[in-house]
């Protein structure tokens, strides 16, 4: 008997019992279900909500492989120096590198799906419905914008509170106000500081070493601006990924060609992909003039970060990640077109702000999605009111035409 | 109860659970926001209450008759800052160290909702010992809520309970600290309270959803 029949069996054995959605969710997520209709006049889409959810993972995995190299590459660049002439194979794609990401990414993906799945698990027994998907693609982000050296336990302390009051208590999936991913990250950032940002987490074995003789730097390149540090790191560094940082955040190519792949696979809206990297360009602009002005000093904490090249700020830190990964999520960004472009134009226009204003958050990236999300339905509001008047409008203005009554239609409205 | 009738016990046995001021009525929020971080604050804040509530419960019933109700408000305005101006005095002089923790927010109470709120849905109606006892109940009730949001924050946040370290010591590692727990910084920040009360207003309403209101 094949698994799928075994688990048909099973789901049969458990129908009506409380556990029977734990079954259900692990045969569904493998097979399609032997419910489905075969014949009668039905549409029948492939693309159900667990294919939506396993398009953007697959987006994801070539970040996660990425991330793993890039994680050793640079623990031991940071204790080695990095080599003058870099080459892909001979520096970067190495077994070394590898097991660092084995040994520090891996834990960090098994820990997001365990905890976080568990408590879908949980909650779908005590609320007898079938277990939601919502979480396959929160628990592939959720490593991908921590820390390498972030301890397990916070993360899964962080996964518990992200799901449960980012989620469940708004009525799980399709029904959160918050991606819950950022509401993990956001809880991490708030209750682990000395975990979740400064200048040694980012990179591997950098807080260990701290204090002794073989410290190394573990800062990102938004961190040393902020303190008007001198910045080493070439532009095709920054853009292939080669740069300190979350552990997924860092490879730009990688996540353009993600982002690619979801806008023509039609997963993820380009309108909130372009119009976040248009709000951050103008904002980076208008910081830009103000440092070419001469309108600040250049002593002014501010100096760095205003004179970085607006597009820049794509290719460093998570604002690139978030704009692909986070701000297309399709339950908390607007849902209409209109309301799409305003929502993706502030998140990149506030992202940009708070990097340069807040010393305090070198990121501002996860803050300008959550407050978008939070403002989503709002701009939804006033677009479908601006709709509505304006057909209102049309409709006042329109003339109405007596025609023959001969004619089988005797009113016809015209618009202007 | 011989002491109490079944009427009166349910004036202070009500407000503790089904009709709490703080989770069922929604009142006397931003106190419980502001002084919360520690269990010691809490209490003290639920007893400045308990005692400004109470008081000011029997003496606006005993006026209750002489009030003239268009200028009510103002006279129960005179009689709360009053009794807060003691209890500030009071904890000046005896606990000044709580007193600058609690800072503005003693003088806070006067705002508290809860208390003007029985001063006009009750005392203005009834009998100073019923009114009393309406006043021990609610300031209960809030002080109940106030303890369980300050023991959780106080023990996630700062890893102590009253100012004891009962979670190990963090700086010298010991007791949990050496296994690599550390203390939770969201705890120590207002927004954890209003997340707090949340989940205390969650579980009470799945265990009795007759207090789900309708919409």
């Amino acid at each position: 008997m094949s698994l799928k029949n075994n688990l048909h069996n099973l789901k049969e054995k458990y129908k009506g019992k409380k556990m029977a959605p734990a079954f259900n969710a692990i045969h569904t997520f493998l097979y399609a279900p032997n419910e489905t209709t075969h014949s009668g006049s039905h549409v029948r889409g492939a693309d159900d909500l667990k294919r939506t959810m396993n398009t953007v993972i697959m987006a994801l995995v070539p970040v996660l492989l990425f991330s793993m190299f890039n994680a050793g590459y640079q623990h031991f660049g940071a204790i080695n120096g990095f080599s003058k002439d870099f080459s892909l194979v001979n520096d970067f794609l190495t077994w070394d590198n590898f097991w660092i990401g084995i040994i520090k990414v891996l834990p960090l993906v098994a820990v997001s799906y365990g905890v976080g799945l568990l408590v879908e698990f949980i909650f779908a027994v005590i609320k007898g419905h079938e277990v939601e998907e919502g979480y396959l693609v929160t628990g592939m982000l959720v490593p991908l914008i921590v820390p390498v050296d972030l301890p397990l336990w916070m993360l899964a302390v962080a996964v518990v509170f992200g799901v449960v009051i980012g989620k469940e208590v708004f009525g799980g999936t399709g029904m959160n106000i918050l991606n819950p991913a950022l509401t993990i990250r956001a809880f991490l950032f708030f209750a682990y500081p000395t975990w979740m940002s400064g200048d040694k987490v980012w990179v591997h074995d950098a807080v260990k070493l701290a204090g002794g003789p073989d410290a190394i730097s573990g800062e990102t390149i938004l961190g040393t601006l902020a303190q008007n540090g001198n910045m080493t790191y070439s532009i095709s560094d920054m853009f292939f990924g080669f740069i300190p940082g979350s552990v997924g955040e860092t490879s730009t190519f990688l996540i353009l060609l993600g982002g690619l792949f979801l806008v023509f696979s039609k997963i993820a809206s380009w309108r909130i992909m372009l119009s976040a990297i248009l709000g951050a360009l103008v904002m980076g602009f208008i910081f830009n003039g103000i440092a070419d002005a001469g309108w600040i000093s250049e002593g002014s904490k501010f100096y760095s970060l205003m004179s970085f090249e607006s597009w820049k700020h794509l290719i460093v830190g998570g604002l690139a990640f978030g704009i692909v990964y986070m701000a297309t999520d399709p339950v908390t960004g607007s849902q209409t077109n209109k309301g799409k472009w305003y929502y993706g134009f502030f998140i990149g226009f506030i992202s940009v702000m708070i990097r340069v204003f807040n010393p305090a958050y070198p990121e501002g990236v996860f803050l300008a999605i959550l407050l978008m999300n939070v403002f989503a339905p709002t701009i939804d509001h006033y677009v479908i009111q601006g709709n509505i008047k304006k057909r209102m409008k049309r409709l006042k203005n329109a003339k109405v035409i007596e025609v023959d009554s001969s004619k089988s239609e005797n009113l016809k409205a015209e618009t202007v | 109860m011989g002491l109490l009738s079944k009427k009166e016990a349910g004036l202070v046995l009500d407000p503790l659970a089904d009709n709490n001021p703080i989770t069922i009525q929604v009142l006397g929020i931003c106190s419980a926001l502001a002084i919360t971080a520690e269990l010691k604050a809490s209490i003290v804040m639920a007893v400045s209450v308990m005692f400004v509530l109470a008081m000011g419960n029997v003496v606006i019933s005993l006026m209750r008759n002489i009030i003239p109700s268009k200028i009510r408000i103002i006279v129960q305005l005179v009689v709360v800052a009053t009794l807060v101006i003691i209890v500030d005095q009071v904890l000046r002089a005896f606990a000044y160290e709580l007193s600058k923790t609690l800072s503005v927010f003693v003088g806070l109470i006067i705002t508290n909702c809860i208390i003007m709120g029985r001063f006009e849905a009750f005392a203005l109606a009834n009998g100073p010992w019923r009114s009393f006892l309406d006043g021990i109940g609610n300031s209960l009730g809030y002080g109940i809520i106030l303890v369980i949001i300050g023991f959780f924050r106080e023990l996630l946040g700062s890893g102590t309970l009253l100012g004891f370290k009962v979670l190990g010591d963090p700086i010298a590692k010991t007791g949990l600290y050496s296994f690599g727990y550390e203390n939770n910084g969201f705890m120590i920040i207002p927004p954890a309270a209003l997340i707090v009360v949340g989940i205390i207003i969650w579980v009470q309403r799945s265990r009795n959803p007759s207090l789900v209101e309708e919409n």
